[in-house]
């Protein structure tokens, strides 16, 4: 299994450049500030106490990289800038999840200089809101950014807030030594893919690997049917709250889903996509709509025998050119301590140099900088960014892509009683409109 | 159930057990409290098998097999989660928010028995209902004024209460307060008056009255308080997770998050760190309880 | 010096040096010092401010805030009233609140009905000074000292539908957590677990504050022990029996942790308090919404505890 592997080694790494500066600084800082003595940390509070100065030499930075691989493509990436610039990086990691969770707290009381963040309608709202600040001046430095990326990053009023830095498709993934097994072809549109699906059932496997236990990934199904059925600009205006969920296509989205889910591994609603992923790395499922992430619940010796498929088309009008890839990128704060060193690490962050080194320590994600050398992607990831590359339209994921009240508190709780009743989409349909119109004009 | 199950226990409450050759109803009540206790125990031992094996082994074999033995596990969350930091921090928030919690609380309560004002109800009732609120409720008042208060820096890197160990003191003390007026203030009812008649007549001030006639006999009380609270403040990961932002001075608990991967989530690795996690809590219940148990059984050869 | 019980549980056995005259202490209070009276002030001020600042001001906030549609960004000044909308929504289209009320009930019962009365039930048969009384004790006890969190997770080794020692143990495949009709019924063991040794403690602590004497007479005019029990010693652990009560009402009003780590508080783990959290903590920050919500859980709470408080005081005045 891929479990964590590098944490021991980035450790070792990680804690001996920072350790050195901090003493003097902890004893300083008091009791409040001792716990840090141990560890990397801190750093983001002590840097407070001199960074004031324009010649400070400290920027701090929020992320949510608690994972070892994500943590430690971080951690490179701001020693190579300590290298380059002399500035120091002072990262302060909080899991995923409480990161995600109290953004909004997060950014109103004392954001780190530049935090982690995704490219959509949230980041754009921040910018709205004046939480975030405009980075447009280090986008003028940067380059290898297809206009996608620059787009992605701009908020409503023109500039920029964003800068992109890795990237995954979701598509529906399955093992190549399976489908040759079995002689499984490619679907090509909605009744191949329904009758390779029922195949898979005589074949006695579980067609579809499927998990909504955590609420999101059910998301990805709903994203890639409206994209297929009803098209991007309609999925984006259904997302801003512009068209009615009631209407007839969103219906035709839930009827068709209604009629894939039988062919879905059961009872989704307790499974973590985790396990999901397993049961497709244990043969025991035919394909699974995901994120490129999946790979993740592979070893090393099976990462080869990974593929891929966008989801066939449905409408021949529409045609299967959109998907969702969501962007992972950096923000700057508001009033960062040091605008100019933040924006020297943003600008960084942006360039090659950074890019690269994702390539070389992450294999689950692809680099937003199209100058990165990607000679070091599998090929899977080569493949990845070909099909984003060959994408017309390209969205977020439904929880980047619209209000997030209105996705954790209506989508999620609607998406998961779908998939527990499919029968009754009229009713549910109505439910989710009357929320979002009360959502939306609030 | 009750009465029934009750019926078979030997009616007289002078039964000596340890010199009484067992009857059958005693060996049926053993057998049942050690099923029961069995029961208890199971979860929590199954935790910590869990956490001695190797997740190759149990995603090979499943998890009830035999096999798979190792450590590597409480050596991986160790370091993953950087619990020895973490657990610091917790030291920094649970010490003093329990002291300062029975201190307070029980200045609170000596006012609530030593004198009878009408308005000791009152105050009773305000700071046992304040335990009892749904904290969710509270939060984005609670954030917002903590956003808003500064701190010198010498106390907090924040300069906010937000981000801060005060804050997050204060917020522990001022939830756990009511439990302690609570209880402490029955405590100290049940104290002889007289003792106040004495040391008034030595001309004791209030002050001495608390502190060196009721403190000294409530010590029971604040022990096993203090176990209690202990264990609350310790687990409590809500407020240190909203209140907080510097991922470093999170307290053990919530930096167990860290080994919940975004992506993928290894239960050995997991059960480990909730075992590791555990263990101060298991520690402080171990060392008081003879206390806390003691404290409890002698009340009931008290007239 | 003597040990107390946590909780009296008997004031009709109180040491006779409690009943001091109420003229006397009329008249000792305006022998108080200055010095004494500053002090005083001290002692109670600083908790009240304290208690006051950081958890009524808040509570009044939030009924404040639930008339609101603000979304918790900005100034405080920019806050638009929207009169009585958020609770309008919360009864006629938020699909989960029906549920998490029905949740809540039933949360309610479960403790009320099975693991109060079998930890108190345990209690009893502790009291017994049984050999191995400290480890039967301990065993009960130990889930208590270990955060929901910590519970959540542990019982996912055992409940977890595909790597699960239950399924495995029955052949079943049962999707304990994820099922919409088993999920409750799955956490509310988990919480009852827990729950049981909680009561048993206080419980334990009560019946050992209980005067031996009483149990003598009882036992003496032959009483079975079930009878002496509910005629004696039962209606003497009045308190007690009412702390127990609230503990249990406020327990389950408050379960949260628990669904919360399984999965959020959707899909069949809906509770008052994981629909606040949803509305107001994460990303959503419908402030406005969430806090309608709270309010609701605020007054709900408060009906409780008042007539707790009021209960308990009556017992004072005896």
């Amino acid at each position: 299994m891929s479990r964590p592997r590098t944490q021991a080694e980035y450790l070792a790494r990680l804690v001996p450049p920072s350790v050195a500066g901090l003493n003097r600084r902890t004893l300083l800082a008091g009791a409040a500030g001792a716990g840090g003595l141990l560890g990397t940390g801190l750093l983001a509070g002590c840097g407070d106490s001199d960074s004031g100065g324009s010649g400070s030499k400290t920027v701090s930075m929020g992320s949510n990289a608690s994972d070892p691989t994500p943590k430690d493509v971080l951690a490179k990436v701001s020693g190579a800038f300590k290298t380059s610039s002399g500035i120091e990086v002072a990262i302060n990691t909080v899991d995923h999840n409480t990161f995600q969770e109290n953004i909004n707290n997060y950014l109103q009381g004392k954001p780190d200089d530049v935090f982690t963040w995704f490219a959509g309608y949230r980041m754009r709202f921040f910018a709205e809101r004046g939480l975030a600040g405009d980075v447009s001046d280090v986008w003028g430095k940067l380059s290898g950014f297809s206009d996608a990326f620059k787009k992605a990053s701009t908020g409503d009023d023109g500039k920029q807030y964003f800068v992109p830095f890795s990237y995954y498709p979701w598509a529906v993934f399955y093992r190549k030594s399976v489908w040759q097994q079995y002689g499984y072809q490619v679907p090509k549109n909605l009744d191949e893919f329904t009758a390779l699906a029922n195949q898979m059932k005589k074949d006695g496997l579980i067609p579809i690997a499927f998990a909504d236990k955590d609420g999101w990934p059910a998301m990805g199904t709903f994203d890639i049917l409206n994209l297929r059925i009803n098209g991007y600009q309609f999925h984006v205006d259904l997302m801003a709250g512009k068209e009615a969920w009631t209407s007839d296509k969103v219906k035709k989205v839930f009827d068709t889903w209604a009629g894939l889910l039988p062919l879905h591994q059961p009872d989704a609603l307790g499974r973590t996509w985790q396990e999901a992923a397993q049961s497709l790395q244990q043969k025991k499922s035919g394909m699974y709509l995901l994120g490129l992430f999946v790979a993740q619940q592979f070893n090393a010796d099976e990462q080869a025998d990974i593929d891929f498929f966008t989801f066939p088309e449905i409408d021949s009008v529409i045609g299967a050119k959109a998907l969702d890839a969501p962007i992972d990128g950096y923000m700057m704060a508001r009033k960062p301590k040091s605008e100019a060193n933040a924006k020297k690490l943003l600008e960084y962050i942006g360039g090659v140099d950074a890019a690269n080194i994702s390539v070389q320590t992450d294999p689950g994600t692809l680099v937003a900088n199209t100058g990165a050398d990607t000679s070091g992607y599998s090929a899977l990831q080569k493949k990845a960014a070909e099909l984003v590359g060959s994408a017309t339209e390209i969205a977020q994921f439904l929880d980047r892509d619209t209000r997030p009240d209105f996705a954790s508190t209506v989508i999620i709780p609607a998406l998961q009683q779908f998939i527990k009743d499919p029968k009754d989409v009229g009713g549910l349909l109505t439910s989710i409109e009357n929320q979002k119109k009360s959502i939306f004009t609030s | 159930m009750t009465t029934s199950t009750l019926t078979r226990q030997p009616a007289a409450e002078d039964a000596q057990p340890r010199r009484r050759r067992p009857t059958p109803q005693r060996v049926v009540l053993h057998i049942f409290l050690i099923a029961v206790a069995v029961g208890w125990l199971f979860p929590i031992l199954w935790a910590v098998l869990t956490s001695l094996r190797s997740y190759d082994y149990t995603a090979t074999h499943g998890y009830v097999s035999f096999g798979g033995w190792t450590i590597d596990n409480y050596v991986t969350a160790w370091q993953t989660a950087e619990f020895g930091k973490h657990f610091l921090n917790s030291v920094y928030i649970t010490v003093p928010a329990v002291l300062l919690t029975l201190f307070l609380a029980s200045c609170v309560a000596f006012v609530i028995a030593r004198f009878s004002w009408k308005i000791n109800l009152v105050l009773l009732g305000l700071f046992t209902a304040a335990n009892l609120l749904p904290q969710q409720a509270l939060l984005i008042p609670l954030f917002r004024l903590f956003t808003e208060v500064p701190l010198p820096e010498f106390m907090s890197d924040s300069e906010l209460l937000y981000d801060s160990y005060w804050g997050l003191i204060l917020i522990n003390v001022a939830f756990q307060c009511g439990f302690c007026v609570f209880v402490l203030s029955n405590y100290m009812k049940a104290l002889p008056r007289d003792l106040y008649e004495a040391a008034m007549v030595d001309g004791a001030s209030v002050w001495r009255q608390y502190w060196q006639v009721t403190m000294p006999l409530c010590r029971p009380a604040l022990a096993a308080l203090a176990t209690l609270e202990v264990t609350w403040i310790y687990n409590e990961f809500f407020w240190a997770t909203v209140l907080m932002r510097t991922g470093d001075k999170f307290p053990v608990t919530s930096s167990l998050n860290n080994l919940r991967g975004e992506f993928f989530t290894d239960n050995n690795l997991v059960s480990a760190g909730s075992v590791l996690v555990a263990i101060p809590t298991l520690v402080i219940f171990f060392l008081l309880q003879r206390h806390f148990v003691r404290g409890l059984t002698l009340g009931a050869s008290k007239g | 010096m003597s040990d107390l019980p946590l909780i009296q549980a008997d004031r009709a056995v109180e040491p006779p040096a409690a009943t001091t005259t109420s003229g006397g202490r009329g008249r000792r209070l305006r022998l108080l010092s200055r010095t004494d009276r500053v002090v005083i002030t001290l002692m109670v001020s600083v908790p009240l401010l304290l208690v006051t600042a950081l958890v009524w001001l808040p509570a009044l906030a939030t009924v404040v805030l639930s008339g609101t549609d603000w979304d918790g960004i900005g100034p405080l000044a920019d806050i638009d009233f929207v009169g009585g909308r958020n609770y309008r929504d919360v009864f006629t289209i938020y699909p989960p609140f029906v549920p998490a009320v029905q949740h809540n009930l039933l949360w309610l019962a479960a403790l009320f009905l099975v693991a109060t009365p079998f930890g108190m039930f345990l209690a009893v048969l502790l009291d017994k000074e049984l050999r191995g009384g400290r480890f039967y004790q301990t065993a009960l006890y130990l889930p208590v000292v270990l955060s929901l969190a910590l519970i959540g997770f542990v019982w996912q080794l055992i409940y977890s539908r595909d790597q699960g020692l239950l399924n495995a143990v029955l052949g079943t495949d049962v999707d304990w957590y994820g099922d919409p009709g088993v999920n409750i019924w799955a956490v509310m063991l988990a919480s009852g677990w827990r729950h049981v040794g909680y009561i048993m403690l206080l419980y334990l602590a009560g019946l050992k504050g209980v005067d031996p004497s009483l149990r003598e007479a009882a036992s003496v005019d032959g009483a079975s022990e079930p009878k002496a029990f509910f005629r004696v010693i039962f209606p003497v652990l009045r308190p007690i029996n009412i702390i127990v009560l609230v503990v249990t009402v406020i327990e389950s009003l408050r379960a949260f942790d628990l669904v919360w780590v399984v999965n959020k508080g959707r899909n069949g783990l809906e509770l008052l308090s994981a629909l606040v959290t949803q509305n107001v903590v994460g990303e959503a920050s419908r402030i406005g919404f969430g806090s309608a919500l709270a309010t609701i859980m605020l007054v709900v709470s408060l009906v409780f505890i008042t007539v707790y408080l009021v209960t308990v005081m009556r017992g004072e005045d005896r």
